[in-house]
């Protein structure tokens, strides 16, 4: 410890937005293009403002990671954390700025990179274990623990594309995990995979760290990130705000997320559809409506390069961050799918919230063609505090902070009783109203 | 652990220069540049039934289109060899080109999943598809000695040469084909542009004809194909005819600049990869 694994300084990266972004222009408009430049440049030079498609990810992001660190990378979605973690995989370039690092690394921001359908899951293991930096001779040497780790055995000769979903997902975890690098990053891999998947990924990482491994760690998970880190960055807008211990830089994340009813941002036109607003509000109940009708509203904009239908799923999560339901239009049922026009579509959604303990939420959104790709991605990226009146018949709705969870079922009784009590033992007895009411020894 | 001095400074920067070809790390990649080559092999053959048979079957089906129609329907001279072998002799080393230039031009967008998500050189992409077909082209090789032995046609010394005519058609290949590649991930259009450029460039080149059948005053522009010398070069290798050298000097320096320009283009550009492909 003491010495640095990682130094940033002063790090931006822009992209540009337009109509079309820079990928998908055609060979004509770069002619046209190459003759338009010296007008372009004579704007630019005269102090035209050129600068209204650029978009920059990070302004001037300055840190410095020490030796067997684990750092977090804390923000809301468009903070710049993921384009920062790509930066220092190497994946994209800054656009000023400069980072040093010291030491092997590897980066982790899917797992499962490189996987090819048709081989079989010994060829995927030497495939994806080249592509991720491990040699040949590595490889073999932990095949078996690979093997073991993903409990396969039986399917090594089986081309990958017949596997299960879950042993997919296992034996690619299993190449990841066994990467020895000296610095990791590792982006929100743990959103993919079940309960137990996640464990595994927190365990392997934090042994990884406990042999003095440096790890940059990328979630919206806070539990995963406070159980994992030393230290944090919190970003937003591709700004630092505040690099401290995770605790600290936690709380001050919450504060942030808590706040946000309406979401937007800059979305490049690409070949999948995103969202480039969302607001969210309470509403009560219509005039003439029923007392319990309270709904949330969530409004989205979502800008599309063409027509096609798409599932919108909203995850909502309680103050502490545990997820307590999901609604969507389309994961269940495919009828239900939502057709999106070419280039802006609005979107209103309303769920019911009477059965929602009062206080706060977030929603996170979800953007799929169910079981095909999921196109859009947004962690806590709205948060609500939800306030109804109370069900009929009671005084008050339950509130979320008296921890008795945060849904209100109803309940009915079948027939109209009594409880009565049973001696010492505290326990109850329904009984019933109309035969004699007489106490049990 | 290494202690801290011992490890590898990385330093990434806005832009590299367009001549920083690290050729180190590259060595440091041969690895990974060998299992993609071995995956584009494996998967190109899945689920086929002849499989390696295909590798084979291709330029031989060819060799017998063009021998009927050309050979014998329109009586195209082939200096004085059985048109069968002599076409097959060009078809091999131009087929191998020609898959290599197609599929290395498409080898970043296709693997585009990859890219934006792990960091290796990029290079290794188009150069492990080149790779893939340099292996066919060896299955197909085979069949060319059966058609010596048929013909009668006795090895010469010539035949020493080979691996230069190869490796020149490999490196040429190599600097189309990652030049092609990185004006793809920018520009789409050359998906359609590269097949017309590849049949054009065949017909430009001396394959099914020999180039004595080019009137003498446009002899010199054929020349300058640096495929005519390259694929004249490697038939006159295994049929014994003489080379034809001022053309054979054109393509072995026309080879070396492809790959010089090809792949410092390739560097150039790299960095914006990920974020446009």
């Amino acid at each position: 410890m003491g010495d640095w694994a990682i130094q940033c300084d002063n790090l931006k990266k822009r992209y540009t937005l337009g109509e079309r972004d820079i990928g998908s222009r055609n060979f004509r408009e770069a002619i046209t293009g190459a003759f338009a430049a010296p007008f372009r440049r004579f704007r630019q030079l005269s102090g035209d403002n050129h600068a209204r498609n650029d978009f920059w990810a990070l302004k001037g992001v300055d840190f410095e990671v020490k030796e067997g660190e684990v750092f977090g990378l804390v923000g809301r979605n468009g903070a710049g954390k993921s384009t920062l973690l790509k930066i220092l995989a190497r994946i994209t370039a800054p656009t000023e700025g400069r980072v040093r690092m010291r030491g092997r690394a590897a980066s982790l921001l899917e797992v499962g990179t490189g996987f090819h359908p048709e081989l079989s899951g010994r060829e995927n293991i030497y495939l994806n274990g080249s592509i991720l930096g491990m040699t040949r001779a590595e490889i073999s040497r932990k095949f078996d623990e690979i093997v073991d780790f993903a409990g396969v055995e039986k399917f090594l000769d089986t081309p990958v594309k017949r596997y299960s979903s879950g042993m997919y997902v296992r034996l690619a975890f299993a190449v990841a995990a066994h990467l020895e690098p000296e610095i990791l990053l590792v982006d929100e891999v743990l959103a993919v995979g079940d309960q137990e998947f996640q464990k595994k990924c927190i365990a392997r990482m934090k042994s990884l760290a406990g042999g003095s491994a440096t790890i940059v760690f990328v979630s919206h998970s806070m539990s995963a990130i406070q159980a994992l880190c030393n230290r944090c960055l919190l970003l937003e807008q591709g700004r630092s705000v505040e690099i401290g211990p995770t605790i600290d830089i936690i709380s001050k994340y919450a504060a942030q997320v808590t706040s946000q009813q309406s979401f937007e941002r800059d979305v490049v036109v690409g070949d999948k559809p995103s969202v480039q607003r969302a607001d969210i509000s309470t509403l009560p109940p219509r005039d003439g409506d029923e007392k319990e009708n309270w709904r949330i509203r969530v409004t989205l904009n979502v800008v599309s390069p063409k027509k096609m239908n798409v599932a919108i799923g909203l995850k909502i999560k309680d103050a502490l961050g545990s997820p307590v339901g999901f609604a969507s239009c389309g994961h269940l049922g495919p009828d239900e799918m939502i057709a999106l026009a070419p280039e802006n579509s609005r979107i209103t959604l309303e769920m019911p919230i009477q059965s929602l303990a009062v206080g706060d939420y977030t929603v996170s959104i979800r953007m799929s063609i169910p079981s095909v790709v999921v196109l859009e991605e947004l962690e806590d990226c709205l948060a609500v505090t939800i306030e109804r009146g109370a069900r009929e018949g009671a005084i008050r709705a339950l509130p979320q902070s008296w921890g008795y969870g945060c849904i209100e079922l109803p309940l009915k009784y079948l027939e109209r009783g009594s409880c009565d009590r049973i001696l010492a033992g505290g326990h109850f007895a329904l009984i019933e109203e109309d035969s004699s009411q007489r106490r049990t020894a | 652990m290494t202690a801290a001095s011992e490890r590898p400074l990385i330093t990434i920067e806005p832009t590299t220069k367009w001549w920083h070809l690290d050729i180190q790390e590259l060595w440091a990649n041969r690895e990974l540049l060998k299992v993609l080559c071995e995956r584009d092999i494996k998967v190109r053959y899945k689920q086929t039934v002849l499989g390696f048979a295909w590798a084979l079957l291709q330029p031989l089906m060819m060799m017998i289109v063009f021998s009927v129609f050309f050979g014998h329907f329109a009586k195209i001279p082939s200096d004085g060899l059985p048109y069968p072998i002599f076409v097959y002799a060009g078809l091999l080393p131009w087929t191998f080109f020609s898959t290599a230039v197609t599929n290395s031009s498409q080898s970043l967008v296709n693997s585009s999943h990859v890219i934006s998500k792990v960091y290796f050189p990029r290079l290794i992409v188009p150069f492990a598809v080149v790779g893939a077909s340099l292996v066919d082209f060896f299955i197909a090789s085979c069949f060319l000695f059966v058609m010596m032995f048929y013909y009668g046609i006795t090895l010469s010394g010539q035949l020493l040469l080979t691996p230069l005519f190869i490796a020149c058609i490999t490196v040429s290949a190599l600097g189309v084909g990652t030049f092609l590649s990185s004006l793809t991930v920018t520009y789409r259009d050359f998906r359609f542009v590269v097949p017309f450029l590849v049949q054009c460039w065949m017909f430009a080149t001396p394959i099914a004809f020999p180039i004595s059948i080019v009137p003498e005053q446009w002899r010199w522009l054929v020349s300058l194909n640096p495929m005519t010398g390259l694929i004249g070069g490697f038939r006159s290798c295994f049929l014994g005819q003489p080379f034809d050298w001022p053309s054979v000097l054109i393509a072995f320096a026309a080879s070396i600049g492809f790959f010089v320009v090809g792949v410092f283009y390739f560097k150039s550009v790299e960095r914006r990869f990920a974020d446009i492909v």
